[in-house]
């Protein structure tokens, strides 16, 4: 079972009243997957289990047929967005810099990957591609602030900024 | 249809419009390899393997998707075609696992086949980065080690589209694609029905049935134990391929011998259970027109489809017959009156089932499977794990004589033969309740309407005073379809047969293994089934009431059918479970 089952699921009223007039609008059109994937992901940030449960039922489809057209496309995403997001720069200078080590070292840490985010909602971890910075490398930004020219040493003082 | 002429490698023929290139070139007498291509099913031109040339046209040319044209030139052996089904093969191996020695289906593995034959030199060639991945062992009945896969999809199209279940698919994409189920729940977790049908398309050893066989040898071996073995009608009709035998050869007789060879205290007949279990369903049938009980009456007999009604059709629970499945009934039978009669303790009987079906391993392990307060059946065997016993063993299958099931339960009718492909159940009740109904012996007992291959089968038969309409269904995807016809009260049954696989149990999940070349272009459903009629017309008894032996368990132990101990001994219940599985 993957981690993304283990967030807890903050879904309103509101929201699936919403959804569920996605699905009916798009419940006998034929390939209209991926819009209502798109919708959805609008309407709650992500596309946790308990959607496409909603969207597999509402459509008619099993959840596997949802569950790989979501893994499959980039702008689909498995988990919410932490309250803090971290960014790795992997463009080309950062990462001769050692911008993979950073990112290997805040996986670690984090216990998330790319795009995840950690069970308590506090962290989200990006590897980007190429931000413009390139004086700066390695480069990773936290809720908008860069921190540059830094090593896997500094990331546990940085971190502790957010606590 | 109209006719095209074409030429396959200088030679002109005629071909059908509208069929394939790999299909007008079958009919000409060559075979070109395929690896993804399911005829009928999945036709998706991945695995480039059945590469062809068309004169005029730049590349090659997959055959699988290519449809004939007037006038086509087609050339099948180039060395540009052999160079590139070489490179093809070479590079599917780069991220193949090659542990062939140890491999489930080396010596059985199109994969391998096609590397010897097209001269692969070195499985290494483009060698480079693995993907990552775990033997996934959350089934009862079978694993998957993506290690092996090629990403044909065959299994994903059978499952979705054959059996509408779709627990597994193509998760990521490019190099990281892998097939898996819905945020990798692990197979046993999802809403799997266990029917197998998976493995046998799987062109490797990717997909297999967890291995009960070393149970079976440890047992034969303890000499505390009175060891008992059962093959279901579907497996006399299917063992001999796996030891070269053409498709439909009926070898029962020779089973017997193996498995007296093998060591078993008694071999007996899971159609003696098939027997069983006609009197007590044709007995609920006859209730539940008299009494006004549920109908349509839905057989239950094959578990993969009940677990399909209990994910999928929770609220038609109650349609479903409650009777145990045969091997079930047999094993439940063995551990009370034959355990009695013969003075053994129930808890030094060892019941082996061999079965064409990966589902009974899972459906052993259901609740209220045990009426002697110990599992009806011990151990459940595929015919795959039977014909690999027979191996090591040493024995010569091809060369047995025929030999004779022991008695009593290895007295069988035909009825509980033709339980072996679909509509076998529902001919077998109808022989039974007929006659209870109408209180007079039938005219004939062969209900030709409700036999033959068609996924979805009905008929109306003049029962006493009573029209009764039955339906037949193979296939969970045509069972879907008939039942919410049944549903919205487009159709009215009194009668329903379901198998879970296509064709019913002779083409079961755990039967032997055809590569794609016969499973594409062979009848297989077809073959095996002409078999089983066959058997039957030879048979003198083909009324499961006309038994002996079954007539003699019930005026000795059971009563009459539906009796307060055949209920305690034979019969079973469902409970809903949820539409994705987790539970």
């Amino acid at each position: 079972m993957g981690t993304a089952v283990k967030i807890p699921f903050k879904g309103t009223a509101q929201q699936k009243s919403e959804l569920y007039k996605v699905i009916e609008e798009n419940a006998n059109v034929r390939g209209a997957l991926m819009t209502v994937l798109q919708k959805a992901q609008d309407i709650y940030g992500y596309l946790p289990i308990q959607v496409q449960e909603m969207i597999a039922d509402g459509l008619g489809l099993p959840l596997e047929d949802i569950y790989g057209v979501v893994t499959f496309y980039a702008q689909f995403s498995l988990y919410p967005r932490g309250r803090n997001i971290v960014s790795v720069c992997m463009g080309t200078a950062c990462y001769v810099k050692g911008a993979g080590d950073l990112y290997n070292d805040l996986c670690e840490r984090l216990k998330i990957k790319d795009g995840e985010c950690t069970p308590d909602g506090k962290w989200s971890l990006d590897a980007c591609r190429c931000v413009g910075a390139c004086g700066l490398a390695p480069l990773i930004i936290i809720n908008g602030d860069p921190y540059g020219r830094i090593s896997v040493s500094d990331i546990a003082e940085i971190l502790k900024k957010y606590d | 249809m109209g006719t095209v002429n074409i030429k396959i490698n200088g030679v002109s023929y005629t071909a059908n419009q509208g069929i394939t290139v790999l299909e007008a070139v079958r009919e000409a007498g060559i075979d070109i390899p395929t690896l993804c291509y399911l005829r009928g099913v999945s036709e998706i031109g991945a695995c480039r393997i059945c590469l062809v040339e068309i004169k005029g046209q730049r590349g090659l040319v997959a055959a699988c998707v290519s449809p004939v044209a007037d006038g086509m030139e087609i050339t099948t052996t180039s060395p540009r075609i052999m160079d590139a089904r070489k490179k093809n093969l070479e590079l599917i191996l780069s991220t193949h696992n090659k542990k062939c020695l140890s491999c489930v289906r080396s010596g059985q593995c199109e994969l391998q086949d096609l590397s010897q034959i097209y001269g692969v030199e070195d499985e290494d060639r483009y060698a480079g980065a693995i993907p990552e991945s775990e033997i996934d062992q959350t089934a009862g009945h079978m694993y998957r080690d993506n290690s092996k896969c090629i990403l044909c999809r065959r299994c994903t199209v059978v499952c979705s589209q054959d059996q509408d279940v779709g627990v597994i698919g193509a998760n990521e994409r490019g190099f990281k694609t892998y097939i898996g189920s819905a945020f990798d729940q692990g197979l046993g977790e999802t809403a799997c029905v266990g029917c197998g049908q998976c493995i046998v398309v799987c062109p490797t050893g990717a997909l297999s049935e967890k291995d009960h066989s070393g149970e079976v040898w440890a047992a034969l071996s303890d000499e505390t134990k009175h060891v008992v073995v059962q093959p279901a009608p579907a497996i006399r009709f299917t063992a001999g391929e796996a030891f070269g035998m053409p498709v439909g050869s009926n070898v029962k007789g020779k089973m017997v011998a193996a498995l007296r060879r093998l060591g078993f205290d008694a071999v007996f007949d899971t159609e003696f259970g098939a027997d069983l279990t006609i009197m007590e369903e044709a007995n609920e049938f006859v209730e539940r027109i008299k009494n006004g009980g549920v109908l349509p009456i839905i057989t239950s007999c094959s578990p993969s489809w009940v677990k399909y009604a209990e994910h999928n059709f929770p609220e038609m629970l109650p349609n479903l017959s409650t009777c145990k499945s045969p091997h079930q009934m047999f094993g439940a039978i063995v551990k009370t009156w034959y355990a009695q009669k013969n003075g053994i303790d129930a808890k030094n009987i060892v019941v082996v089932s061999v079965m064409p079906c990966t589902a009974k391993k899972l459906e052993k392990e259901r609740d209220d499977q045990n009426a002697a307060g110990v599992p009806d059946v011990d151990i459940v065997l595929t015919t795959r794990e039977f014909a690999n016993m027979v191996k090591k063993a040493g024995i010569d299958f091809v060369g047995l004589p025929d030999e004779n099931f022991d008695d009593p339960l290895g007295q069988a009718t035909g009825a509980g033969t033709i339980f072996g492909a679909t509509g076998g159940v529902m001919e077998a009740s109808l022989r039974t309740a007929s006659e209870w109904i109408a209180g007079e012996e039938l005219k004939s007992v062969d209900f030709h309407e409700v036999r033959g291959t068609k996924g979805i089968k009905e008929a109306t038969y003049k029962i006493g005073d009573l029209d009764v309409n039955v339906a037949v269904a193979s296939g969970l995807a045509n069972a879907h379809q008939l039942l919410e016809k049944v549903k919205s009260g487009e159709k009215d049954y009194h009668f329903i047969e379901i198998m879970a696989c296509k064709g019913g149990c002779v083409n079961g999940g755990g039967q032997p293994i055809q590569p794609a070349s016969v499973y594409n272009f062979v009848d297989l459903r077809g073959e095996r089934a002409k078999t089983v009629y066959r058997q039957d017309a030879d048979t003198p008894l083909r009324k499961s009431h006309e038994n002996p032996s079954i007539k003699k368990l019930y005026s000795d132990f059971l009563g009459k059918p539906g009796s307060h101990k055949a209920h305690e001994l034979l019969h079973t219940s469902y409970k809903p479970r949820s539409k994705h599985g987790w539970d």
